[in-house]
């Protein structure tokens, strides 16, 4: 589904784009470090990951062909590839924008890493190349965070085609991140140790609700089209239970659609998951108010309690700083 | 976020205006502050786009790279930045007063106070956000190596005469911007979001056209701050374009694709022509659609950087209107003694800050920042009273009414007062037998330590506590005047110093130990290489 259409569709557009400035820079760098059959990008993970191993200006190094119709052909040949490639023992083998698969939800969702890499004691290593800048050997951590978890999924969809051979290769936990050095255009790598990330997302995949169980949960007969009225979209879109916090804002498309809702009903997580947390039981602005007010709520309730004396001394520094200042 | 803060954001959405978040200016700011609205290219490291700055919220200078790949018109840009910060810089350094500073005597050992330079006021360089002060770093980072033909004439890129020492001042700013409670660069997101508390989360406050929505909306009257944040954030124009600009530097995609990228096509188109030009006729008439295609580029920028200035210097209006808070000026007195520190290594010809920090300067700056982190907290505390109710609220400090004071003395030979003085508090300390507090007297700490909860027959409530005060009485048997609170008073007392004191003195950079990598020896003393450029670097 197009949520980025569907979010135009309901009024509240996306702000999402990329600009072709960054585009074309990222595209020009990325040429530039698989130059040369590669050449660099391999002696980079040498480097990097495998010291110990021969280094790849003196050893065989293979690139195999990738293209195939459709993503599940680009895959199956990608499978071949690497069984192949972890047979040729004592060789290095670059695959360039190979494609896996990896089981989302219960329905098929193909990934295309920049590139995979498969040592000559047959270990395979994804690299992840990116055009922010490592500034004097250190990157900005949100952008690395964000790299880490996406050579992570990365890492657990390899992990699913060596399964299938036998013996398993090993998928190494450490990828190589690329990026440009300091001001300039050369290449530089560092190893990131994605094992955490690795946790994290294959115990969420795991837990993910089965799409089919979202569908099965629907209304008979909606319908996400964007050429329905924004009304019958917006009705259709609530029928899917969503729980917006402002972290959304910068990952999905429908965020501001999300947003608008949560406010309507007066939800604090608009503010912030933290305050969720603050506020015990009560959860819309106007319980909130209402309890700190006196209004409402239960007295013996800590979280009432402490509302109540937070907006007493609130109220007290407000008219003191009304008159003279200061309480000494 | 303290549960004050909390409230004061759902009173925020409830009544869709930002409700105070303090009472009092917690930052100076300077009578002429230099902003600086800096828009960078998508991308790439360190290639500005253009920029406004200046002191004049009329008169900004506009300053563009219409091809910001270009090194020679990157440098250019540095250059035209370099001369309009730098004479702003230096009018400062150069206007000082004496002051007194304690340093070791290097021959005997020990602690004498010297006279030396303080400058009498510091430049204050403010930015739009937080993005914005990264930025200032990164210029700085990418300026503070780079060689002038003077240095060395073998470069085969000298940069502008006064662009390596521009990169010094913006690095030492930027490293600045990272101690709790400095001011030499403030991002105006920040100085607003620390004075008001909006109806969205502190994440969408990073926007500061929502943010300023929140605290000021203009033009539709009526409008909630939700509403008026949310078309700063989205509403468009007819051509796509973003209504309230991001205050960048990043620029927004659509922006970038649809008129700024053209613009660049038709400046570069025009550059090739005018160098093919064959004659002087043809080269004076193509020479004019390279201004033309250049000037464009400069409206574009100016379009897209002067809502942002203008929103700065509305930041600014609204902050003014506060009063400085009591503890403002010594923080502004510490930056000035960072300026001048700075200034002096300058005129010392010491070279530029180093890429890395040795392991002695990383733990100063560290322990510089935590100390600097608990005055911040302890002296907004004791300037606003709404962050002492925060306080109050976190059981950090207590206010209450004196009902009591007995006066005793201590049990050594020369008997000194130790009064004691009963509060009446609906506050909930944390207190423990024996934990002293602190309250401020004549702007001093005066300190106390808890007895117990009192226990006679009128005041049986809990609540009241008993303090034995135990200095700042002067030396006499019988305490000074005033020095004690009287019965009826009203007192605030905090368990947290009011001065917190620093860590232990930290070796000196020869004495590195040799867990934190040894003495930095030879290789320090070699100036750090200008960074390797690649011909790619014009891409």
């Amino acid at each position: 589904m197009d949520k980025g259409s569907l979010a135009s569709a309901l009024g509240s557009a996306s702000v999402f784009g990329q600009s072709q400035f960054a585009f074309t820079r990222g595209n020009a760098f990325e040429a530039r470090v698989k130059a040369d059959g590669g050449a660099e990008l391999l002696r980079l993970v040498h480097d990097g990951l495998d010291r110990g191993a021969e280094p790849p200006a003196e050893a065989t190094v293979h690139l195999p062909d990738l293209s195939a119709t459709g993503p599940e052909g680009r895959a199956a040949r990608t499978s071949l590839a690497l069984r192949e490639a972890t047979g040729a023992a004592g060789a290095w083998t670059l695959l360039d924008h190979p494609m896996l698969a990896l089981e989302v939800a219960g329905s098929p969702a193909f990934l295309e890493p920049d590139a995979v890499v498969v040592h000559p004691d047959g270990s395979w290593t994804v690299v992840e190349i990116k055009s922010f800048p490592m500034l004097d050997g250190s990157a900005d951590p949100a952008k690395v965070g964000a790299a880490a978890r996406q050579a992570a999924v990365y890492v657990l969809a390899l992990e699913r085609v060596a399964a299938r051979l036998d013996p398993a290769p090993r998928v190494r936990h450490r990828v190589l991140l690329v990026c440009p050095k300091d001001f300039s255009n050369l290449p530089t790598a560092s190893a990131v140790d994605v094992r955490k990330q690795r946790a994290v997302t294959g115990r969420q995949l795991a837990r993910l609700t089965r799409v089919e169980e979202i569908a099965d949960a629907l209304p008979e007969g909606v319908c996400f089209s964007p050429e329905q009225s924004a009304e019958e979209l917006a009705a259709a879109v609530e029928a899917v239970p969503a729980t917006y916090a402002p972290e959304c804002l910068s990952a999905c498309e429908l965020a501001f659609h999300c947003r608008a809702r949560s406010r309507e009903a007066g939800a604090v997580t608009c503010l912030g998951r933290p305050v969720r947390a603050e506020l015990g039981g009560l959860s819309t602005v106007e319980d909130v108010l209402a309890a700190a007010r006196g209004e409402a709520g239960d007295p013996d309730d800590p979280a009432v309690a402490a509302l109540r004396r937070a907006a007493g001394l609130r109220a007290e520094a407000l008219a003191a700083a009304g008159g003279v200042t200061g309480c000494h | 976020m303290s549960l004050i803060t909390t409230l004061a954001r759902l009173e925020a959405v409830h009544t869709g205006r930002a409700q105070p978040a303090a009472t009092v200016r917690h930052r100076h700011l300077s009578d002429r502050p230099l902003v600086f609205v800096p828009l960078t290219t998508a991308g790439e490291a360190g290639a500005p786009l253009g920029a406004l700055v200046g002191t004049d919220r009329d008169a900004p200078h506009l300053l563009a790279v219409p091809q910001p790949r270009d090194r020679d018109l990157r440098f250019a840009f540095l250059a035209e930045l370099a001369d309009i910060v730098l004479p702003y810089v230096e009018a400062y350094a150069e206007s000082v007063e004496a002051a007194e500073r304690t340093e070791t005597d290097p021959e005997t050992g020990k602690r004498v106070k010297v006279e030396v330079d303080l400058c009498a006021d510091a430049a204050q360089l403010v930015v739009p956000s937080r993005a914005g002060v990264d930025f200032v770093r990164l210029l700085g980072r990418s300026m503070r190596f780079r060689r002038t033909a003077e240095q060395d004439p073998e470069t085969p890129h000298p940069a502008p005469p006064r662009v390596p020492l521009l990169g010094r001042w913006l690095t030492h700013y930027g490293e600045r911007a990272r101690v709790p409670g400095s001011s030499l660069l403030l991002a105006v997101t920040d100085l607003l979001g620390r004075h008001w508390a909006t109806g969205q989360s502190t994440l969408e406050d990073q926007h500061l056209g929502a943010l300023l929505a929140w605290i000021a909306p203009d033009g539709a009257e009526g409008a909630t701050g939700a509403e008026a944040a949310r078309r700063a954030e989205l509403a468009r124009d007819g051509d796509g374009q973003l209504l309230c600009p991001p205050a960048g530097p990043a620029t927004d995609p659509a922006f970038d694709n649809k008129l700024l990228a053209p613009a660049i096509e038709r400046y570069d188109r025009a550059r090739t022509a005018l160098a093919a030009a064959e004659d002087g006729l043809e080269a004076d008439e193509r020479l004019g659609a390279l201004t033309a295609a250049e000037r464009e580029i400069r409206a574009l920028v100016e379009s897209r950087t002067r809502p942002t200035w203008d929103a700065v210097w509305r930041g600014l209006d609204l902050l003014r209107e506060l009063p400085e808070g009591a503890h403002a000026e010594e923080r502004w007195t510490r930056d000035r003694w960072s300026f001048t520190s700075h200034r002096d290594r300058v005129l010392a010809g010491e070279p530029p800050q180093p890429r890395r920090d040795d392991a002695v300067t990383a733990a100063n700056k560290l322990a510089t920042r935590e100390r600097e982190q608990a005055r911040l907290e302890a002296q907004e505390a004791l300037d606003d009273p709404l962050v002492m109710a925060g306080r109050r609220l976190a059981g950090e400090a207590f206010a209450g009414e004196v009902v009591d004071v007995v006066m005793a003395y201590s049990e050594s030979k020369r008997p000194s007062p130790r009064p004691l003085v009963t509060v009446r508090t609906d506050d909930r300390p944390y207190l423990g037998e024996r934990v002293k507090v602190y309250r401020s007297l004549g702007g001093k700490p005066q300190t106390a330590e808890f007895v117990g909860a009192a226990s006679s027959d009128d005041a049986p409530e809990d609540g009241t506590l008993v303090l034995r005060i135990t200095d700042r009485m002067g030396r006499g048997k019988e305490p000074e005047a005033g020095s004690v609170p009287e019965k009826g008073d009203l007192v605030c007392f905090t368990l947290f110093e009011h001065e917190p004191r620093g860590g232990a003195k930290l070796p000196d950079p020869e004495q590195t130990p040799w867990t934190h990598g040894g003495p930095p020896g030879e290789a320090a003393s070699v100036p750090e290489a200008a960074d390797a450029q690649t011909e790619e670097d014009v891409l």
